[in-house]
């Protein structure tokens, strides 16, 4: 007879401090693939699990290996059917192991592997240098508040409904007739009052008996539990999330030629930021894009971040544009409005007049709350950093920003620089919830 | 009537396990394994496990329990990996040889499988592990739950007091030497209980804390005729380090200066696991082979006594055949020789030629055909070879004909293979030869030994490669495991090629020029 151990349900993930040291291993590499990732899919799948190749560097295992291209080597193969000693075989062209190479082509570089939602978010906030509180945040699912749902028959201790208990106790206790305290305090005193008087023997047979019934009735209530385990009854809480309205995001953002690669990058970061924190508050989030030249159109999320168009820059018209969008589809009442907007400052002087005319009369009066985002050279960031010249758009914009507390301008020369842009936002958040 | 009789014989029908039927089908296989073929065991410990849990095994080399390093979360990944695209199956069971021995179960596997897979591992490996001459004197079975568990808790305190990066740094460098690490010669010295280095780590704590400079009033000793005495003590310093070495790892642990204590015992560590495992190579062919013929043995017995119902024989004989199968060079799915089933021809074949021998198995094997006691046979060659013995000594003619086996040789400055030997009469030797030389690890590993250093001098470690027919070392691969020698030893490695048969140096590489 064996020993048996039933192994199934020892903890799971016992490799998980292998994983984590493998993933901080090649923590650049896959914070490279995670930004690649996000930065070419959709916005709202920047918020799940990614498979990435695996990573090269850092992760090989290197050992004295046998150069195959070297040497003399003998193959014992089986199967053979028409060769004959002394026979030549010319190799394959590809110059590998020949025969002995199939099986082998599947090399260990080539595979991807998931990583699930919460490594892609630490990936993905490594530079953005979030604070802690804000990643955890975001982090999170959803919240949940516990509502009483009905009973049930397991939880813990100080769940414990006492007077659906005591009935059911109460209900054992009739169908299994425990002999009450009143019927043995009855036996006790008949008992008490046949000993103190004088002996015989009707008495004594009487007094044996009733010892009997007692002892009986004793051990009967002792065997019927006052409250048994299967009594218990305990309060039931169902998780319910906490209701949230919606939220619609405007992504608008300047597509003509001024605007490059890295500047979308950036943009695309700002945007991805902004929509993570927005699926946290609201258990539905919709996306609008906006983009605009000299015109502005509403499109999908591939040709916002992929077309260029050619044509001037009047920011204007994208505020216009979202304008019509809010009172066509998304009546304020129902939706909670945000907004983010992207530029490389670039406007007709103008147009700037009229970009805060729609913002001051209109806009911001729909709107939670409004982000702009600048984004400027690296070189130029340590010049416009602090300074309140700029562009005229900038220039525009700083004063509905003195005006308005939920609208944000921000310049943005690199990826730290997009969260303080939030940092309001953020804050505001536990206020917020409590509201909520 | 009969046939209820037969059917109440039966030691288990569907094809659900539980506790009771595992149980009841091992006391049988076990009472059938002894009586019939004079197996001899160590008490078994079955474990269930599911099939992530199978994934974890195999990730960390196939032990219960092991130490934490990265490298085993990229193979969990990879496996992972291979498993959910559907590419590989899990093996149905995995085995360890310790005492008692732990034979892993999958929770999935129908009772038929689970049947065949106790009479396979918790039979046959582990008869294996127990007679088998390398694991008896090179591996210590009683030892190396305990030495693991050791293992594992010295590294995560390692890690909490010296941080993850340094413990890395030594595990990647003691890693890349792992096939470096072993003795292949002279058996390893027995693992010391856990007491016993529990009380060694003690005392170099103490050690450690002890230690004070000011102590150290000894003068330096005074060098006189510097360069005479040099010449001389080449010699002598290789005769004081043992030298040529090539266990690498073993060296690195004794005689860097620049390790610590605890790096020194973590270098330990790999080398004994590394040791632990040097015989399951040499006996890949033997072990499997002697598990898949006990368990076809065991499960046919059972058969014809009744005791297993048809359907859960079919189900049986189709896995049976599924691991046995070997195709050929030229079919896709080709991979190499298969170990299973090349071991288990060969250990038929052995039945074949002691009970019903032909002239030529007359003379081939002049001392067991026709003596009818394959069962001793077995039992002997199960306990005293390895792959490359075993075969050197035990494969026929008639194997060599059924495999149709052909010795393809490949000159790596030849446009064309050339096809050495083929099944017939001038072959037959050669390919058995060459199949055993294919098997034999410590010639297959590349030759390199510590030749030369100056330990009082500029500490410059000088690595000899003896070159076998002209295979040289894969360039990136081996500069990158010069890097971790050296980050062992501290100073500049030098690794020179020399030709085997001339004498010549082919190549010469050094960390200096890395």
């Amino acid at each position: 007879m064996p020993i048996f151990i039933d192994r199934r349900l020892n903890p799971k993930d016992k490799s998980l401090g292998n994983r984590q040291r493998f993933l901080r291993r090649a923590r650049e590499e896959l914070k490279r693939s995670i930004r690649d990732q996000i930065s070419t899919g959709r916005i709202a799948d920047a918020d799940r699990e990614h498979a990435v190749p695996m990573p090269e560097k850092g992760t090989s295992e290197p050992a004295f290996n046998d150069a195959r291209d070297s040497g003399r080597r003998n193959h014992i193969l089986p199967g053979n059917r028409t060769f004959n000693s002394g026979d030549l075989i010319p190799k394959p062209a590809d110059g590998g192991g020949g025969p002995s190479s199939p099986g082998k082509t599947d090399s260990e570089d080539d595979f991807r592997f998931v990583l699930s939602r919460e490594e892609v978010l630490d990936l993905f906030f490594e530079d953005l240098e979030l604070p802690d509180l804000v990643k955890l945040n975001l982090k999170q699912i959803l919240t949940f508040k516990p509502k009483r749902a009905g009973f049930a028959a397991s939880g813990s201790p100080t769940n414990i409904n006492v007077g659906r208990t005591m009935r059911n106790s109460h209900g054992r206790r009739i169908a299994l007739r425990r002999p009450k305290q009143t019927e043995l305090d009855a036996i006790a005193q008949q008992l008490a009052m046949l000993e103190s008087q004088p002996p015989n023997a009707g008495t004594l047979k009487r007094i044996a008996a009733l010892r009997e019934d007692f002892e009986q009735l004793e051990r009967r209530r002792r065997r019927i539990a006052f409250v048994d385990p299967v009594d218990i009854r305990f309060n039931r809480f169902d998780p319910r999330p906490l209701p949230n309205a919606s939220a619609v995001m405007f992504c608008l953002m300047d597509v003509s030629g001024s605007m490059g690669e890295r500047e979308k990058d950036l943009a695309k970061r700002f945007f991805v930021l902004l929509h993570l924190f927005l699926t946290r508050r609201y258990e539905r989030t919709e996306l609008v894009f906006i983009r605009h030249t000299h015109e502005a159109q509403e499109v999908d999320e591939h040709t916002f971040f992929y077309h260029t168009q050619s044509g001037g820059t009047v920011v204007s018209t994208a505020l216009e544009e979202m304008h019509r969008v809010i009172e066509q589809r998304y009546p304020p009442t129902e939706w909670n409005i945000y907004a983010a907007q992207a530029s490389d400052g670039d406007n007709f002087s103008a147009d700037s007049e009229r970009c805060i005319e729609l913002l001051d009369g209109k806009l911001m009066r729909l709107c939670q709350y409004f982000a702009y985002v600048e984004i400027i050279d690296e070189r130029e960031s340590h010049i416009f950093g602090a300074t309140e010249n700029g562009t005229s758009l900038w220039r525009a914009y700083s004063a509905i920003e003195q005006k308005w507390p939920n609208f944000q301008t921000r310049r943005i020369a690199a990826p730290a620089d997009i969260y303080p842009v939030f940092r309001q936002l953020f804050a505001r958040q536990p206020a917020m919830r409590q509201s909520a | 009537m009969d046939r209820q009789a037969g059917a109440s014989r039966l030691l288990f029908s569907g094809s659900d396990w539980d506790f009771k039927k595992l149980s009841r089908v091992y006391d049988e296989i076990e009472a059938i394994g002894v009586e019939e073929l004079h197996l001899d065991i160590y008490p078994v410990q079955m474990e269930i496990i599911s099939s992530e849990q199978m994934l974890d095994a195999y990730s960390s080399v196939g032990m219960p329990l092991m130490y934490r390093h990265w490298s085993f979360g990229k193979h969990f990944l990879y496996n992972e990996f291979l498993y959910r695209k559907g590419g590989r199956g899990l093996a149905y069971e995995l085995v360890i040889n310790s005492n008692p021995c732990i034979v892993y179960l999958m929770e999935e596997n129908t009772m038929a499988l689970q049947a065949l897979v106790t009479a396979h591992a918790a039979l046959g490996h582990n008869h294996f592990f127990k007679n088998n001459h390398l694991f008896r004197q090179w591996t210590d079975a009683d030892g190396i739950l305990s030495y693991l568990n050791f293992a594992k808790g010295y590294i995560a305190h390692c890690e909490e007091r010296h941080g993850l990066a340094a413990v890395e740094a030594v595990l990647d460098s003691a890693h890349a030497l792992m096939e470096h690490g072993v003795f292949r010669y002279h058996r390893p010295p027995k693992l010391s209980s856990e007491q016993q280095r529990e009380g060694l780590r003690e005392r170099l704590e103490y050690e450690e804390r002890s230690y004070s400079d000011l102590w150290r009033t000894l003068p330096p000793s005074q060098r006189v005729g510097k360069a005479e005495v040099r010449d001389e003590s080449v010699v002598g310093r290789k005769k004081s380090l043992n030298l040529p070495e090539e266990n690498l790892l073993y060296f690195l642990e004794k005689n860097s200066v620049v390790l610590e204590p605890w790096q020194r015992e973590v270098i330990r560590i790999v080398r004994v696991i590394a040791q632990y495992f040097y015989p399951q190579r040499q006996t890949q062919v033997m072990n499997e082979g002697c598990a898949t013929f006990v368990h076809y043995t065991l499960m046919n017995m059972l058969f014809e006594r009744g005791r297993i119902s048809e359907g859960a024989m079919l189900e049986i004989l189709r896995n049976h055949s599924n691991v046995i199968s070997q195709p050929a060079f030229d079919d896709p799915r080709f991979s190499g020789i298969n170990p299973y089933a090349l071991g288990l021809d060969m250990m038929q074949d052995i039945q074949r030629i002691s009970t019903e021998p032909t002239a030529e198995d007359r003379d081939w094997f002049p001392d067991i055909a026709g003596r009818g006691d394959w069962r001793d046979t077995l039992l002997e060659a199960w306990a005293n070879h390895r792959d490359e013995s075993f075969i050197r000594q035990y494969l026929s003619p008639a194997l060599i004909r059924k495999w149709r086996l052909f010795v393809l040789a490949d000159g790596a400055d030849q446009p064309h293979y050339e096809v050495a030997s083929i099944h017939n009469e001038r072959g037959y030797k050669k390919i058995r030869a060459a199949l055993a030389q294919s098997y034999d690890v410590g010639s297959k590993r590349p030759d390199i030994q510590v030749v030369d250093v100056d330990l009082l001098g500029d500490r410059y470690l000088r690595l000899q490669h003896q070159v076998k027919d002209g295979i040289m070392l894969d360039g990136k691969s081996r500069d990158a495991t010069l890097r971790h020698i050296r980050s062992l030893w501290g100073y500049d490695v030098s690794l020179a090629a020399i030709d085997g048969e001339t004498g010549a140096t082919l190549s010469q590489r050094s960390t200096r020029d890395l």
